[in-house]
């Protein structure tokens, strides 16, 4: 073999604990390596070239090149390689930036490190063999899971251009968290004028199949070509023959439902269309408070509906949707306060959370916006809103900013004011973060214009006093105790990954974050990706971001979707298993262990059992390899001669 | 010749990291990213699930006269193969077992759970393990133990051995 071996400085991202130029000529008596050089931007146009020239002047057969993770650069440097006319899995990859100059300091030990790196990467190279890939079909198809603002934008845009899109949605409306605001920031538009438009557009796209009251049960298959098992659950109506007249809504008896669209400070009927702009606008019965379902009389609404669409045997149903592409847009839920004992435990009637509160101020709310507190439906003259509740507080395991708490609160005053003129809001905060276009000259216009006073500092207690609260805390800008009476107090609660989540990471086969939620492919490169192909991310489930960058992120999702279904055909990762049917004595062990069911129990021309791998369906993990008794069965790229090579290159045997 | 061979004399030892590419490997490049500092003595083997190390892997390592070996992957619960790490487990407890029968000592190994996002837990890992290996000292290199069985008169054993094949 002749190899090539390209040490990069990464500017002095590398160069400056790691001695480069010594590295490359250490490599250079390395076996087979014919060549070894260092550059200082590998990765760069110049670099690149000089790869290739390097491949055609020294008539490489391989190429390792010491920089960054393989995770970060791989790809690029197959492509380069492949420019050439090498066989882009010709390449091995030595990771000297993030585990070698980054983490070490010393620069002996970091250069030797190095070079074992790179003796590594030309051992497992000298073992490696040239791998091809297969094309295959995608169906054409994108499925969001989540209709809340970032779904409902990636459908549209996928839709527009002419693709296919399932929605799928968990609750039986679409809008998400967005549908129960009243205003947004900074502009102080109606949220519902807003999102309305959208959501309409979204059930009138002929491109777009809605599946409401829906979960995804299952998800199979690989990128271009899921499967997805979609659970549509029984709702006791049917949606195709309901008008959303809303007849049976005025006359269920069961009026005491809680209302999880008001954010349960309101109840509503056991058969309900949970607002007036719902998408689809069915009903919907809550088995739970249903007197019919419980305890098997009454059935009103089965007598009233006009057009006879109430099901009470109606059960799940499972649909099986093929799909190339999976946006998941999951949103976030609002993280349980009652673990903070001082802010009443979640026990105080006028402690409420800020959605909540949204759903006060909106004019569709149970108080048709007007703010009347829930306790004695008076209206609350000094309202004190708390920041940062279950938001950068180590104690209760929530270390990250929610973001967007400081700019809703901010709204919320000013609301109040214009809501209550004679009213006062106080605003404890730890720090005012608003980074966005327009928002610091908002928060500047609650205070300056709006009167709201803040308060830098923390609240240490709320109790009930007659019918008003008292909430005590520091203004630590003044360096002194406060105490105000408050007839309303806001908790601007932070957030966190939507519930069920973390099973839905699971199916998917995605990862998640410490704080759950799901982790991009690349932090900066690759914010909507995720490390599974053909499985993209928008809104909050990968992290608290507020309305624009959640858009944002659904145009961005719904474009990395169209790119993958610009081409006809999608080329297959070749890291597969391979069988070597000589080796290979039929055993079926593999076909037992493989997760995938990639493996058949198959037989050669005279009918001796075999293995027999499908490629497009193997995912590449190696667990046959390690299963199989007679190394019959190699996974590409990751052979036992070329991990052992590894072993070898830094532990030679010892010759006696 | 690669200068690994004398690792020892700059006070490193050798290790060896099996690490699944979705996870710990992941999690490693975040500890670089942070700059957490850690021990050089580790050479981090890519795979892409723990459920692909071979057993045999390690053994090979440590039969080497590898000083230590160090397996992470992603978190029981967390495959991205959804099963792999599962396997993994059940291997390399049971090597675990073997370990002591075949003369290493099982200190010597260790197979750990760290995540992508995990990056100080990463530094945690790799600074105890590497701490852990070097107050173990050097293993036991295959030459001390010829020249033992020499001092044990068993060397006609050895050549017995070698001529068998003969």
């Amino acid at each position: 073999m002749h190899i090539g071996v390209f040490v990069c400085h990464c500017g002095s991202n590398i160069s400056g604990t790691v001695d480069c130029p010594q590295t490359a000529k250490a490599a250079g008596e390395f076996p087979d390596v014919v060549y070894s050089t260092d550059e200082m931007y590998t990765c760069s146009e110049p670099g690149q070239e000089s790869i290739i020239r390097a491949i055609k002047e020294h008539n490489l057969d391989g190429v390792v090149v010491a920089s960054c993770s393989p995770r970060m650069h791989e790809a690029t440097f197959r492509r380069t390689v492949e420019r050439a006319g090498l066989n882009p899995y010709m390449f091995e990859m030595a990771n000297i930036r993030e585990h070698v100059s980054w983490v070490g300091r010393d620069k002996a030990l970091n250069t030797r490190k190095a070079i074992d790196l790179i003796g590594m990467a030309v051992a497992k190279l000298r073992n490696g063999t040239p791998l091809f890939s297969e094309r295959f079909n995608v169906t054409r198809k994108l499925m969001v899971i989540g209709g809340g603002v970032a779904g409902i934008q990636a459908a549209l845009d996928a839709a527009d251009s002419g693709i296919e899109v399932v929605l799928v949605e968990r609750e039986t409306t679409i809008g998400g968290k967005m549908a129960k605001l009243d205003k947004t920031f900074p502009t102080i538009d109606c949220s519902s004028c807003v999102l309305g438009p959208k959501m309409v557009e979204v059930a009138q796209h002929p491109k777009i199949t809605l599946y409401a009251a829906s979960e995804v049960d299952n998800v199979s298959g690989y990128v271009g070509n899921f499967t997805v098992q979609v659970r549509k659950r029984a709702v006791y109506v049917d949606w195709d023959a309901c008008t959303g007249c809303g007849l049976c809504t005025e006359k269920c008896p069961s009026r005491k439902t809680p209302d999880p669209f008001n954010e349960l400070i309101a109840t509503t009927t056991a058969i309900n269309i949970p607002f007036p702009q719902a998408i689809p606008k069915k009903a919907t019965i809550n088995p739970d408070y249903c007197l019919q379902l419980t305890k098997g009389k009454c059935g009103v609404c089965a007598k009233v509906c006009p057009v006879g669409c109430i099901d009470f045997e109606q059960q799940d149903k499972i649909e099986e949707v093929q799909v190339g592409a999976i946006v998941v847009a999951t949103g976030y839920d609002l993280f349980d306060y009652s673990v903070y004992k001082q802010y009443g435990a979640g026990k105080l009637p006028d402690v409420i959370t800020s959605l909540q509160y949204e759903r006060l101020l909106n004019a569709s709310g149970p108080t048709g916006g007007h703010v009347l507190r829930p306790s004695d439906g008076a209206e609350p003259k000094h309202v004190v809103f708390i920041q940062c509740v279950g938001s950068r507080d180590k104690s209760k395991g929530r270390a990250y900013c929610s973001s967007f708490c400081c700019m809703y609160t901010a709204k919320q005053a000013i609301l109040t004011k214009s809501h209550l003129p004679d009213s006062q809001s106080y605003v404890f905060y730890m720090d005012i973060r608003s980074p966005g276009k327009g928002y610091d000259e908002f928060t500047r216009r609650t205070q300056e214009l709006y009167g709201a006073q803040y308060i830098r500092g923390r609240v240490s207690s709320i109790h009930q006093h007659g019918s008003s609260l008292v909430v005590r805390g520091a203004d630590t800008l003044a360096g002194m105790q406060v105490e105000i009476k408050a007839d309303l107090v806001v908790l601007a609660v932070g957030i966190e990954p939507s519930r069920n989540s973390q099973k839905l990471a699971a199916t998917l086969h995605i990862s998640a974050d410490t704080d759950g939620f799901f982790m991009e492919g690349h932090p900066k490169l690759k914010p909507v990706e995720t490390n599974t192909a053909g499985v993209f991310l928008a809104g909050c489930c990968q992290g608290p971001r507020d309305i624009p960058t959640s858009v944002s992120m659904g145009s961005a999702a719904a474009a990395k979707a169209m790119v993958l279904f610009s081409n006809e055909q999608l080329e297959s990762d070749p890291q597969v298993a391979t069988v070597n049917a000589t080796r290979c004595v039929g055993c079926y062990k593999c076909v037992k262990t493989c997760p995938f069911g990639a493996i058949l129990e198959s037989e050669d021309r005279w009918k001796n059992p075999k293995a027999e791998v499908l490629p497009t369906i193997c995912k590449g993990c190696g667990i046959c390899s390690v299963t199989c008794p007679h190394g019959a069965i190699q996974l590409n790229h990751f052979t036992d001669n070329q991990l052992l090579a590894e072993v070898n290159a830094i532990c030679p045997l010892p010759t006696i | 010749m690669p200068p690994s061979n004398d690792l020892k004399d700059g006070g490193e030892l050798r290790i060896i990291g099996f690490l699944c590419n979705w996870c710990s490997y992941s999690g490693a490049d975040a500890a670089g990213v942070a700059r957490l500092e850690q021990p050089t003595d580790l050479r981090i083997i890519r795979t892409p699930c723990t459920g692909r190390i071979d057993p045999l892997f390690i053994l090979r390592a440590l039969i080497n006269g590898a000083d230590g070996v160090l397996v992470s992957g992603c978190h029981p619960g967390d495959c991205h193969y959804v099963e792999g790490n599962f396997h993994a487990r059940r291997r390399l407890e049971t090597l675990k077992r073997i370990l002591p029968i075949s003369g290493i000592d099982p200190e010597r190994f260790k197979y750990t759970w760290v995540s992508a996002s995990e990056s100080g837990r990463w530094q945690e890992t790799v600074r105890e393990f590497t701490a852990k290996i070097h107050a173990l000292g050097p293993a036991p290199r295959m030459t001390d133990v010829v020249s033992r069985s020499k001092d044990l008169s068993l060397e006609g054993l050895l050549l017995q051995d070698e001529n068998g094949g003969a």
